[in-house]
């Protein structure tokens, strides 16, 4: 209270600049005139009074300096004046500080750009209350090496009794709807999830409710949430929407209630997060088959823990339920199939796939920022010798040299500070230009903002960059040797030894640096061309693929399109009209998983070999597609072997199929894969018709085509013919000379001609989707490239200086080998020599990091190894030679000195 | 010159406060010749330092002053204890009693009184 007090008075002085040096000295006065007084009477003379109350009193000086000490606050005072004379330093040289500021900003908005990607995506994933306590629950069969094989609606049940969790719920990962009654017929994306869903996520709904939590309803309840943008576009943001009818794929729902706007779903693509409407199932009646503890559930499972319990703990409680439900169920649970549950973090699942590609990113622009603080001290440094006589003088003159740090890091923490901020400006009123070069599918694009947390970084890493790389300089700086200085008349150029030794240390680390980024940049340039350049195995060139949804109501006997036979007259009549249209050459159908690298879930089936597997949950997964038998020649996809599906595989005949290479390789090793006999159980359309699945026999093999990602080549596919299994999810592919901005509506006009309740949407050409499929490594490439660039600049920057301080520090030097006889190429192979000595070392540190950086990030590589030598030889080669050219400039002036003027100017 | 005590220079403040009790408004010269009395030439203060001193006990509100005239009619800056120095001057003598009261007591045990 009375230290605030005292603070608080010293502070307005402080600010009102109240001095009471006035006050003091007029008491100081009266003080001695007292004092002096009673020397007089105790018999002095007058000279000697005087002289003894002034010793008696003491020093007047450091008394002043103690009142003004006490009266306001030095440190902020002082600081005051580090600062208005650093603003000073800055404007006279004004090149140095443009330089060191735009260096700064450089390093800081770049690094401040990542951070806010990062930010939103990686270290806020899920924007849901308590999102530590959320846990992904996926069920593996190690045994037979399927991973993530769905949870059953029994094993569900048993989760949620465990005492394990608050809830636990299950939800599909998004598919379409049709929306229809309204004008167009629009297809909404949703997602079945059981009823607790909200509960589990913690987010209520910002009119009406979410789902009862407790609602038992086995299958749909016929209860829709919907996203505050559906209720915006397709209702008018009516307040009394709650209770209104939505129908959806022929079955009415009501709604009930819609969700906040900002509201994101689980998800690790964008369009997964914006599903818009959600619909609540027990996922153990119509149309979900029948629960059975062998049914797995192709969705994810997403659970919220007990307070307070770790993963870990939790993983715990979980293998042992696993272990007595094993011994409980011995035939659902074979041995062999080594059935397991896992729990992982909601938010690394989330993130997925790009977590590598932002933290390479992120370490790229450290680089960077580490490069530019060190650019930024090494010109603190240069600037240290220019001003080593004001040092000095200083010194002489008494200054402490805690008091010349302290000024020295104002200057630098000045510049560093501005260069953050102008950094952060820049970022700022550029944001909208830099969000557009982000690949669309990064997760959470959205998300990024450019906000206080943001700033607040910028700000952070300046000022921890300034303190850091500002002491060294500022250190050694107020080493200066005095009396040298002092004697060299004004000039003080020459540097102190530990210094210069600092300098080159702070090029060489530079170079180093450098080189390790140049190197990222080769090996990622080198795996997206080699992508790039690589044989899909398909033929993207003038196609097209254009969706549509089939509508699936609830009740399998109101879908007119339940069979096979029943859909193929929808299907053979698009076919029909598609070839009608002006430029198209071939037309072909698939279902969604069909579209060659579009499709962000595989949709995967057991695989049960006849006479190898006899249970469902043992067997090895697989992709299914779902295609006409066009497909393979309009994507150019050779037969192999045997036959592609012809007119005559229909729904009454024997069930054929086609797989590719990988699938014969993995499945069939050393046999002939012709004529075998498979089951492809837990199809999901499985129970939309009753029959009895019955064997399906592989009839061709097809080349292998990368069809899921374009880094994988091999992964087994079994295609089966769309005229023996019905499908939802249409994919339309057209090849010819065609319009990409009216296909989608002569499309759409041909389909709703059928029937006008289809929603036709999605239009793409499949080079597009390729290129898609490369964004976010185009991305991450582009970025570290950019970023080796800006090194390799700073880089060249920083030696050039360095060398040219060099030659300037040695020019009487050189002047007198000069006047001696010294070869003029002599000299200049001596600088020449010191940046070379300088580039090997940096060099050779590079090559090490390089080494460790390049087998960290050996997973974001394609066909390429992580110690390419022609990378590494190129790399090195091309930074020697940037090194030579910056120390070419500087040695060219040493040679062309001229002695007389030289030494006569010294 | 052998340094003073680190006791005694923490306690001046507690000496200004007891001195302006004692005797009511003092001007600057005033509070030094009492101390400088009291303790005679153990307390070997520079005068000046008082000044500053004098200045922290008004920041902190112990004291306030105010110009006014000398005894012998010339300008001086007059300190005088506030209600709250009064309070700080009596729980610090409270404390300093306590304290002075506990070494006594521990000068005074002798060995066979611990027996």
């Amino acid at each position: 209270m009375k230290f605030l007090r005292r603070f608080l008075i010293r502070l307005s002085n402080f600010a009102a600049k109240r001095s009471a040096d006035q006050r003091l000295q007029e008491e100081i006065a009266e003080h001695l005139a007292f004092q002096t007084e009673e020397n007089l009477r105790a018999g002095m003379s007058s000279a000697e009074a005087r002289r003894q109350a002034a010793l008696k009193l003491g020093s007047a000086e450091a008394i002043r300096e103690h009142h003004h000490a006490e009266q306001s606050l030095p440190f902020f005072e002082n600081l005051l004046f580090d600062l208005r004379y650093a603003v000073r330093m800055l404007v006279r040289s004004p090149g140095f500080s443009f330089i060191a500021i735009a260096t700064m900003a450089l390093g800081v908005g770049a690094t401040t750009a990542i951070y806010s990607v990062i930010d939103a995506t990686l270290l806020h994933p899920l924007p849901y209350p308590n999102p530590a306590e959320l846990v992904r629950i996926q069920d593996d069969l190690s045994g037979v090496g399927a991973h993530n094989v769905g949870i059953s609606v029994p094993e569900w049940r048993d989760l949620q009794s465990s005492g394990i969790f608050q809830s636990v719920s299950v939800s599909g990962t998004g598919a379409d709807v049709n929306l229809t009654g309204s004008e167009q017929p629009e297809r909404l994306s949703y997602k079945h999830v059981t009823p607790n869903y909200f509960a589990v996520l913690g987010v209520d709904a910002q009119l009406g409710r979410t789902f009862d939590p407790h609602d038992a309803t086995p299958g749909f309840n016929l209860e829709a949430v919907i996203s505050d943008e559906v209720w915006r576009r397709e209702f008018g943001a009516d307040p009394h929407i709650v209770g209104k009818a939505l129908r959806l794929d022929n079955d009415d729902y009501h709604v009930v209630g819609v969700m906040p706007r900002g509201f994101r779903d689980l998800g690790s693509t964008s369009e997964e997060r914006k599903t818009e409407t959600w619909l609540a199932a027990g996922m153990a009646g119509l149309p979900f088959p029948p629960p059975l503890r062998g049914t797995r559930q192709q969705g994810r499972a997403v659970a919220r823990l007990k307070p307070g319990l770790s993963i870990a703990a939790a993983q715990g409680h979980l293998d042992a339920l696993v272990e007595s439900l094993k011994k409980q169920y011995p035939a659902e649970y074979p041995a062999q199939a080594a059935w397991t549950v896992r729990l992982s973090p909601l938010s690394e699942s989330v993130v997925g796939s790009v977590r590598q590609s932002l933290i390479l990113l992120f370490g790229a622009v450290g680089l960077v920022l580490l490069i530019s603080c060190v650019n930024v001290a090494n010109l603190l440094l240069a600037r240290a010798s220019v001003r080593g006589r004001e040092v000095a003088v200083r010194q002489a003159l008494g200054a402490q040299r805690t008091r010349l740090i302290r000024q020295f890091l104002t200057e630098s923490l000045l510049l560093f500070l501005l260069g953050g901020i102008a950094g952060f400006a820049i970022l700022f009123f550029t944001r909208k230009f830099l969000l557009g070069l982000i690949p669309e599918s990064l997760p959470h694009l959205s998300d990024i903002t450019i906000n206080w947390g943001v700033l607040g970084f910028a700000l952070a890493v300046s000022v921890a960059a300034g303190t850091v790389f500002g002491l060294a300089p500022a250190w050694l700086m107020s080493r200066s040797d005095l009396i040298g200085t002092l004697r060299q008349e004004g000039r003080g150029s020459i540097g102190s030894l530990g210094r210069s030794r600092a300098r080159q240390i702070l090029v060489i680390s530079e170079l180093a640096l450098s080189l390790v980024l140049m190197v990222a940049a080769g090996l990622l340039l080198r795996s997206f061309w080699d992508l790039f350049k690589v044989q899909p195995g398909f033929n993207p060139d003038r196609v097209m693929a254009i969706q549509t949804w089939l509508p699936g109501p609830n009740d399998p006997s109101a879908d007119i399109y339940r069979s096979a036979t029943q859909e193929s007259v929808l299907l053979r009549e698009i076919l029909r009209r598609s070839r009608t249209l002006p430029g198209v050459e071939e037309a072909g159908l698939g279902d969604v998983a069909s579209l060659p690298l579009g499709h962000s879930h595989p949709s995967q089936l057991p695989l049960i070999r006849e006479g190898i597997e006899t249970m469902d949950n043992e067997a090895p997964v697989i992709d299914g597609p779902i295609v006409s038998p066009e497909y393979f020649h309009l994507l150019g996809m050779p037969l192999l072997r045997g036959r592609l599906f012809n007119d005559q595989d229909l729904e009454d005949t024997p069930q054929v199929a086609v797989i590719n290479q990988a699938a014969a390789r993995t499945y069939w090793p050393n046999q002939d894969p012709l004529g075998k006999r498979v089951l492809l159980r837990l199809d999901s359309r499985e129970t939309l018709s009753s029959a009895k699945p019955a064997w399906t026999m592989i009839v061709g093999v097809i080349a292998d085509a990368r069809t899921e990602s374009l880094a994988d080549l091999a992964i087994p596919q079994i295609y089966r013919s769309v005229y023996q299994r019905p499908i939802k999810d249409l994919a339309i592919f057209l090849r010819g000379q065609l319009d990409p901005i009216a296909i989608s509506a002569q499309v759409r006009k041909q389909v709703q001609s059928i029937d006008p309740e289809l929603p036709v949407f999605h239009a793409v050409t499949l080079d597009d989707v390729l290129s898609t499929s490369l964004a976010v490594r185009r991305f991450s490439m582009e970025m570290v490239a950019f970023f080796a660039a800006t090194a390799l600049v700073l880089a060249g920057l920083g030696i050039y200086g360095t060398i040219s301080f060099v030659v300037n520090e040695q020019r009487r030097e050189i002047a007198i080998r000069l006047a001696l006889g010294a070869q003029r190429g002599n000299i200049l192979k001596m600088v020449l020599r010191r940046g070379l000595g300088l580039s090997a070392a940096g060099a050779g540190l590079g090559v090490a990091g390089a080494l460790i950086v390049s087998h960290l990030m050996a997973g974001l590589l394609y066909g390429v190894s992580p110690t390419d030598l022609p990378i590494f030889a190129g790399v090195t080669l091309v930074l020697t030679t940037v090194a030579l050219a910056a120390s070419y400039i500087p040695a060219l002036r040493a040679m062309r000195l001229d002695p007389i003027t030289t030494l006569h100017s010294e | 010159m052998k340094e003073k005590p680190d006791v005694l220079q923490g306690t001046l403040a507690l000496m200004v406060l007891k001195t302006l009790e004692l005797l009511g408004p003092q001007h600057g010269y005033g509070i030094a010749r009492r101390i400088e009395q009291i303790s005679g030439d153990l307390l070997d203060v520079n005068q000046g330092t008082l000044y500053p001193l004098l200045l922290k006990l008004e920041h902190e509100g112990s004291i306030a002053s105010q110009w006014g005239a000398s005894e012998n009619n010339r300008r001086a800056r007059f300190y005088r204890l506030t209600a709250a120095g009064r309070r700080q001057l009596q729980a610090e003598t409270r404390d300093w009693e306590q304290t002075a009261a506990i070494i006594a007591r521990f000068f005074k045990v002798k060995t066979e009184d611990l027996a």
